[in-house]
């Protein structure tokens, strides 16, 4: 069964099964890879997108659920990579393996989409469900804090 | 077949350069287009001559990058070096991949192998070479063109220059002429160019790989699309040496979507159109495995077996250390002190499961895996494939985490062995909970260490006991085994005590053979060894009525390793009181003696919760000597990241086994530490020679010892057993 939605801005319509996880619509049929696999339970953030500007697992939403919305993966944040969270990505220089970073931008860019300054604490709150197995996690805090200074 | 993927995939980076235009390029290596470089070198044009260096006539300089990435930045590094000595300018350089062939082979390990934070130290001086080489063939050609001695020209970014007459001419002119000499000039120590007068290595260049990386472009094994690929997995069975029996195939087989099933040797592999499809299948798996070696494992018993082997003086292990005669001298002593340690099993989850794409044709095989050994990937695809090796075509992609798990290949031969049942190309992706249950741990271990001391309580000998299933079966074979004399480097990584005043020292390693699946694991062993070194140290200092700072400044006979543990004790404000919080310390070292070791010193605050047993970790202060630190923003990243891998491994990491099943299965029962639980990290990278030493993993053995020590200050209570769980914390406390 076809289901269209909205990704990155485009029309879609993806025949799969109503319980075919987005995340692997959006890699797998869709060819948008920077969205990754890590744990398939939720649990690691990895596969993080947007789905009507909210942030949620990809690999716990259906397919079933998606129709009409819209979804933003890391391939439609931006046009150019320049949303400032990926510039402020570079200028502190996050990634290590960088497998798990798509899941932390787009987890980041919907706390500066809702609290234009977060403090610390809502940071760290707001991100907690994002693994990252390299330990970036304080190069992450200040490159937040810097695209939200820096806008 | 490469046209399956896009070429650009396969570059590591396209900071602006664009390859080939002017179609007459100069290669040190080879003619022809530089686009093809890589390619020309994986059929074996390569050899006697430069393969790291080529030069386009309009200056776009290629630079081959030998090693595989893994997120510790060695595709900025390598190459790196190799544009300092050439004196490029590094905005016209491009980085390429190297293939998998034996002219990039690392001095050491006399492969592709990436291990033990030895790939910067190894390359160091092949890379320096080459690039000095490169621009030596540089300044030979103009010399001749210009008809001056070579001795007059100096070189600036990209540009050979001749004070003398103020000419000055680009690299990429040059490479119009310049003719490849059919013996590259030799380069001696001297003509390297002086640290002092180093432009790119130390000024924190950006890494190549960050922008690819924060926009989803970076391509992993696990997103390659190869045209009319089909999805596969693999159900790895539950024990080392245990076979499918028998599985429900035409069950699998009648699942929507499912092409084969197949058993393999240790596996059941499913194939299907999609990847839901077949992880839907997979859960459907019902097979019924033989028992293989450590059926009945529980780790729970191993603990206390492994305790009791080491406090058996009848129980010979393989020696692996020895300076003096310590159990003599232990016998003589005035007093011996002693303490048990134990550490659980441990899980590298990298961020991405296990994953490889292979199309095996009539033609050969063509592979795509992240792979911390990609010379072995080779080995083994075409000995899976039942080709010669000239017939793999290997694409060395970027590892979503590695940390000693992709020093095993057995993905590859999976993902090979799945095409080759189907015929088609398959991209095999495990599963979270097949890559965890099918881990390779790091061995549980109990450890026994015995300290003699004098009347005036000065330590006369060490004995350090070690029991652990082996790794270097699993990793290099019986073989390799006996050729080092018995001797497991890898388990035993870390007992040597080179830097402290210990007159006789003698470590031993009991063979355990429970059948576990084991591993090197980031660190290697210093998660354990150090751990048990670190704590007996605080424990000297405690019954001597000394500070753990000035008992281990006065132990040390190295100048390196005083002043980390200074620097780090300054930079916590050591002496400083805190309510209802303690600090404690460690030293860790990383390295082998011919190549040097690299050092840290690490001081944790932590307060603890008494109720729940819960351990905060608030600070960790490190220093750290790394000898010559070439990216200095990377080497904090570096430290930063093994510090909150090895806090993981102090607080909460652990699997444990039942009847030889795994109980973990996914991060909710194997937690990973998190960002909330991050204390604040500061690190200080000191510069102490020419030589870059190791990095990648020389943090790991601080915050186990440094937390243990920091609860002794906090309570008087010892913490034996990693993890520090709360329930571990509270018996402690009892």
């Amino acid at each position: 069964m076809a289901v269209a939605f909205t990704i990155n801005g485009k029309a879609a319509s993806v025949d799969a099964g109503p319980n075919t996880p987005l995340l692997w619509v959006v890699r797998e049929h869709l060819k948008l890879t920077g969205t990754k696999y890590g744990c398939g339970a939720g649990l690691c953030g990895a596969c993080t997108v947007h789905m009507d500007g909210q942030a949620v697992a990809s690999c716990q939403t259906m397919l079933s659920a998606v129709a009409g919305k819209k979804i933003t993966t890391i391939e439609g944040l931006s046009e150019k990579g320049d949303h400032p969270l990926q510039k402020a990505w570079v200028a502190e220089q996050v990634p290590q393996c960088g497998y798990c970073q798509s899941g932390q931008i787009m987890r980041a860019a919907e706390l500066l989409a809702k609290t234009k300054t977060p403090s610390r604490e809502q940071i760290v709150t707001h991100m907690d469900g994002n693994i990252c197995r390299c330990g970036t996690y304080p190069r992450i805090v200040r490159a937040i804090e810097r695209a939200a200074r820096e806008g | 077949m490469n046209k399956h993927i896009d070429k650009k995939a396969l570059k590591v980076s396209r900071r602006g350069f664009v390859g080939g235009a002017a179609g007459v390029s100069f290669s040190f290596a080879l003619g022809g287009s530089l686009l093809d470089a890589g390619e020309a070198l994986a059929q074996g044009a390569s050899g006697k001559l430069n393969a790291y260096v080529t030069i386009a006539t309009d200056g776009g300089i290629v630079i081959m990058t030998p090693a595989p990435e893994m997120g510790q930045g060695v595709n900025t590094v390598l190459p790196l070096i190799i544009a300092e000595e050439l004196d490029a300018d590094w905005s016209k350089v491009k980085v390429q991949q190297a293939p998998v062939n034996a002219a990039y082979n690392h001095p050491i390990f006399r492969g592709q192998y990436q291990v033990a934070s030895l790939t910067t130290r190894g390359y160091w001086m092949p890379l320096r070479t080459a690039g000095a080489q490169a621009r030596r063939v540089l300044l030979d050609a103009a010399a001749q063109r210009w008809g001056v001695p070579v001795t007059e020209l100096t070189t600036e970014p990209s540009m050979v220059v001749h004070a003398g007459s103020g000419r000055k001419m680009g690299y990429g002119e040059i490479a119009g002429f310049a003719q490849t000499p059919e013996k590259l000039p030799e380069i001696k120590p001297e003509d390297l160019k002086p640290v002092a007068r180093f432009r790119l290595l130390g000024k924190d260049v950006q890494r190549i790989d960050i922008a690819e990386k924060s926009s989803g472009k970076m391509l992993y094994a696990s997103d390659v699309q190869v045209p009319g690929m089909l999805y596969g997995t693999i159900a790895r069975a539950p024990r080392r040496g245990s076979a499918p029996k028998s599985f429900n195939r035409d069950e699998i087989k009648a699942q929507p979507g499912i092409v084969e099933a197949v058993a393999f040797d240790d596996a059941v592999g499913i194939i299907g159109n999609t990847v839901e499809a077949v992880f839907a299948a997979r859960h459907k798996l019902k097979a019924d495995w033989s028992e293989g070696r450590g059926a009945k494992n529980n780790s729970e018993t191993e603990t206390q077996d492994y305790l009791a082997h080491v406090r058996d003086p009848s129980r010979k292990g393989v020696v692996v250390r020895q300076t003096g005669d310590a159990n003599a001298a232990i016998a003589g002593a005035a007093k011996v002190v002693s303490g048990e340690y134990t550490t659980d099993y441990v899980y590298h989850a990298q961020m991405e499961p296990l994953s490889c794409t292979a199309s095996v044709t009539p033609d050969g095989v063509e592979v795509w895996a992240g792979t911390q050994w990609p010379t072995k990937s080779v080995a083994e695809a075409a000995k899976a494939a039942g080709v010669g090796p000239e017939k793999v075509k290997f694409h060395t992609m970027q590892m979503g985490g590695g940390f000693g798990r992709r020093a095993y290949v057995e993905y590859v031969v999976d993902a090979v062995m799945l095409s080759k049942a189907v015929g088609k190309p398959v991209k095999m992706i495990q599963s979270r909970e097949d890559d965890l249950r099918a881990g390779k741990f790091r061995p549980l271990t109990a450890q026994k260490i015995d300290v003699g001391l004098d009347a005036n309580g000065k330590v006369v000998g060490w004995r350090h006991r070690i029991a652990a299933e082996s790794v270097y079966p699993d990793l290099y074979g019986q073989a390799r085994l006996d050729n080092d004399k018995g001797v497991d480097f890898i388990v035993i990584a870390g007992a040597d005590m080179p830097f402290y005043d210990v007159p006789a020292h003698v470590a031993d390693h009991i063979y355990e053979q429970n059948g576990a699946r084991v591993a090197a694991w980031r660190g290697i062993a210093a998660g354990y060894t150090n751990f048990a070194i670190e704590a007996m140290i605080d424990d000297l200092a405690r019954q001597a009525g000394k500070d753990p700072v000035e008992y281990r400044l006065a132990l040390f006979k190295d100048p390196r390793g005083k002043k980390v543990i200074e620097r780090a004790a300054q930079l916590a404000d050591w002496g400083r009181k805190r309510e209802g919080r303690a600090l404690g310390i460690s030293f860790a070292k990383l390295g082998i003696p011919p190549v040097g070791f690299s050092m840290i010193g690490t001081v944790a605050e932590i307060s603890l919760d008494r109720p729940s047993g819960k351990i905060k970790v608030h600070n960790l202060w490190c220093a750290a000597d790394v000898g010559l630190p070439l990216q200095p923003s990377n080497i904090v990243a570096q430290i930063e990241g093994s510090l909150v891998f090895s806090l993981g491994a102090a607080l909460k990491e652990r699997i444990t086994t039942r009847n030889g099943q795994v109980e973990q299965s996914n991060f909710h029962d194997y937690e990973v530490l998190r960002m909330s639980e991050m204390p604040e990290i500061k690190v200080e990278v000191i510069s102490s020679g020419p030589i870059p030493l190791p990095v990648g993993e020389l943090a790991i053995g601080g915050p186990i010892p440094a937390v243990a020590n920091a609860f002794l200050a906090l309570t008087g209570k010892r913490l034996t057993a990693a993890p520090f769980t709360p329930d571990r914390v509270k018996k402690a406390l009892a």
